[in-house]
């Protein structure tokens, strides 16, 4: 989806809080230790949460109404393993923590998560949070898995040690987290006395910081917990040498299949909720242009994208599914072999495979890759990946053009293999991209690969609930503003200019007659050679904002037709598209790059106007050879 | 004295030097392959690489070019006993005993429950 992932603008408080001395406080910790489920739970957003290192990529910003300090402002940094940073995203978060980064506050006090489960190694982290001199809570969040499988510190031990107040949470239950306001209020005096220096290790040397730890963690008594006994189990299964590989096919398949077979009938029920609520509101408008531009512009097109609702939210749930679950770091290891030869290495599949649901973030997830022109080739390829927005275009030509029979002993029907067909296309043409990049204007040479593998963790509704909703609200805003907007302008253009009857009467003109009529035959030449009419063609005009917009406007152009008003989008398709076409057309949207979001991120990302130019032209000469290829093909097989 | 990526999974190995860049040396410290800590080989990708390790209680996959750039010492026999124990010390992630000792002064500070 085009708006996929912006946050609201954060706006910082303008009053200073009365009396205190804090104002800003940052949230650290290694990867994967729960700061963002912490920062959730302190000021009641919804920052993304998920079970693998990395998820975080850049600052967020919040206030603590969630601890009941809605004065001050909570920074959520991605994790970091020192303050020697290696990737792209853990020197955001040390440039946030030293008051480097512009346009964001520095820190007054530190809030620094650790994970109970391997505290040992996460102590290491302690030193140089300390070494900063800045107001320094130390959390032990998980405590209540580490209890539960045997494991044990001496709270009050480790604080003396470490000289900061130390307490154990766990965020995801929200046990524990009443510390935080004490200590914010502790701290917030104006007379503070200073932190009594203590003697650290050598800074900035892992193997002292290490025998540091390993110290503390030994006087204050900590006992690791038994490792997970289930994670190894399922990994034996998982990351098998031929089960691995063959259940992630079955997972993929399997997800498609769904969408289809359970998405469909959902859609379609939500498809017929939504006409009904058309034909109520017909009579309470008055007949004429306003019950046309209301009806058959706006609604007719908005609904025609809003009832692919349910297949898209399926499609979210399992990416969810998997992202909380732990499996994605799994899936980043089976395929380090294939990313290898491509001259990339596993840990890019990662960002490859939630560009299932939207390029944008997937984009931003490119910043754990440590090499630079890996990631800068990672952000080029990522936008083949079939986000979700896609999702609409397929289902609709697929659903009007492909018979619903079996293959395969009635395993997988003609549908969802041609869907597979588009989403292995896409992932096909990511891959031989990234060979091609590779190998000539960003060679380099190859980076270790270093991936940490997550404990399996079984994902709460309520993470999945919430992440729904949020899915839901950002179709459905996106729904409303630009879909909303383009259908309208092609309502309004596909009815001037008006002519006067000689009885006097405005009139609109025929849909060949009028402003997107003519523009449509302008272009139609261009298109033809795909199969395309120019009815199609204004359709991709339009998408050049975001994919999905095609859909609807096609909604809006037959609601505009005389002659296609009273057949739905699917029959309607039929008039003007022949099998040939529509498969161009599905390849044509497999490999263009239709979104502006994703440009103006790949902007921002690679810092120059010049990769998305690249991009856009790349994919464009490639969408329109393959789709012209696939025309003709096509009709000459099936005539 | 072998490397990292001649172990057989199962086996366990005393890392005694990284051969690496510097950063890559370090960021690999920080995530626990620290001289004197034991590794345990967990299993390989279905394709043969990379491979699993255990350290320090977490696992960390690596391509076989960079493991074998860990050197590492394989203790020759291990009884039963001798194997809890060492698999215990990497939970522990303990050093050895002649290791500095203290280096932080008790502080009288509060501790949040």
């Amino acid at each position: 989806m085009s708006s996929c992932c912006e946050t609201p603008a954060f706006v910082a408080p303008t009053v200073p809080p009365p009396g205190g001395n804090l104002r800003t406080i940052a949230l650290i910790g290694p990867p994967n230790a729960g700061k963002s489920t912490l920062f959730n739970r302190l000021t009641g957003l919804r920052q993304k949460v998920a079970n693998y290192p990395g998820v975080t990529v850049e600052q967020r910003m919040g206030l603590m109404a969630g601890a009941g300090r809605p004065d001050l402002t909570l920074i959520d940094l991605p994790g970091i393993y020192s303050l020697t940073p290696y990737s792209e995203d853990a020197k955001v978060a040390v440039d946030v923590l030293k008051g480097k980064m512009y346009g964001t506050p520095k820190p007054d006090a530190v809030i620094l998560v650790l994970d109970s489960l391997h505290l040992t190694r996460q102590l290491m982290l302690v030193p140089p949070i300390l070494s900063l001199g800045l107001p320094t809570l130390v959390l032990l969040n998980m405590s209540d898995l580490m209890e539960s499988r045997g494991g044990a510190v001496d709270v009050l031990k480790l604080a003396r040690e470490l000289g900061a107040p130390v307490a154990q949470i766990s965020a995801t239950h929200g046990s524990g987290l009443e510390a935080v306001p004490l200590f914010l209020n502790q701290r917030d005096r104006p007379a503070e006395a200073p932190l009594r220096p203590l003697t650290l290790p050598v800074l900035g040397n892992a193997a002292s910081a290490h025998t540091w730890a390993a110290q503390v963690s030994r006087n204050t008594g900590y006992r690791a917990p038994l490792s997970a006994e289930g994670t190894r189990q399922l990994d034996s299964v998982l990351l098998h040498r031929i089960w691995g590989p063959l259940l992630f096919l079955a997972v993929v398949v399997g997800v498609f299949e769904v969408v289809f077979a359970l998405g469909q009938p959902l859609s379609d029920g939500f498809g017929d909720v939504l006409t009904k609520v058309g034909d109520l509101a017909r009579p309470l408008l008055p007949a004429g242009w306003i019950q046309s531009l209301v009806l058959d512009g706006a609604w007719k097109g908005v609904s025609s994208v809003l009832v692919f609702l349910p297949q898209i939210l399926l499609l979210f749930l399992f990416i969810g599914i998997l992202e909380d679950s732990g499996y994605l770091a799994r899936a980043a290891l089976i395929a380090d072999r294939v990313m290898r030869s491509i001259g990339l290495n596993g840990k890019a599949f990662i960002p490859l495979l939630s560009a299932y649901a939207c390029a944008v973030p997937a984009i931003m997830a490119t910043r754990t890759i440590e090499n630079k022109r890996d990631r800068l080739a990672t952000i080029l390829v990522t936008p083949f990946m079939t986000c979700s927005a896609r999702l609409p275009v397929y289902l609709l030509l697929i659903a009007a053009f492909i018979p619903n029979g079996g293959v395969l002993w009635g395993f997988l029907s003609l549908r969802t293999l041609t869907m597979l067909g588009l989403y292995l296309a896409g992932f096909i043409a990511a891959l031989v991209t990234a060979r091609l990049l590779k190998s000539s204007i960003l060679k380099s040479s190859e980076t270790p690969f270093i991936l940490e593998l997550p404990q399996y963790r079984m994902p709460t509704l309520r993470s999945l609930g919430l992440l729904l909703i949020d899915r839901a609200r950002i179709f459905l805003g996106q729904a409303g503003r630009v879909i909303l907007l383009v259908t309208l302008g092609i309502w309004v253009l596909s009815h001037l200019p008006a002519t006067r009857t000689a009885a006097g009467v405005l009139t609109a003109p025929g849909l060949a007659e009028s402003i997107i009529g003519r523009l449509g035959h302008f272009i139609e030449p261009v298109i033809a050679p795909l199969g395309f009419n120019w009815k199609v063609g204004i359709g991709l005009l339009s998408s050049v904002l975001a994919r999905e917009v095609m859909v609807s406007t096609m909604g809006t152009l037959y609601g505009a037709d005389p002659d296609t008003q009273a057949l739905n989008l699917q029959a309607g398709l039929h008039h003007d598209m022949t099998l040939g076409g529509a498969m161009a057309l599905m390849i044509f949207f497999a490999f263009a790059m239709q979104c502006t979001s994703t440009m103006a991120i790949v902007k921002r990302e690679t810092n120059s106007w010049k990769w998305p130019a690249f991009q856009f032209a790349y994919m464009l000469v490639l969408a329109y050879g393959a789709a012209f290829v696939v025309n003709h093909v096509v009709t000459a097989i099936f005539g | 004295m072998s490397v990292l990526s001649e172990l057989s999974v199962g086996q366990h190995g005393v890392v005694m030097a990284l051969d690496l860049p510097e950063s890559v040396q370090n960021h690999l410290m920080h995530m626990g392959f620290v001289p004197s800590s034991l590794v345990t080989v967990v299993r390989r990708a279905p394709a043969g690489d990379p491979t699993v390790y255990l350290v320090d209680g977490l696992e960390i996959a690596l391509r076989h070019e960079t493991a074998s750039a860990i050197r590492v010492k394989v203790p020759r026999t291990l009884s039963r006993q001798q194997e809890m124990e060492l698999l215990a010390s990497a939970r522990q992630a303990a050093q050895p005993q002649e290791s500095e000792s203290a280096q932080t002064a008790p502080t009288p500070v509060e501790a949040l429950r």
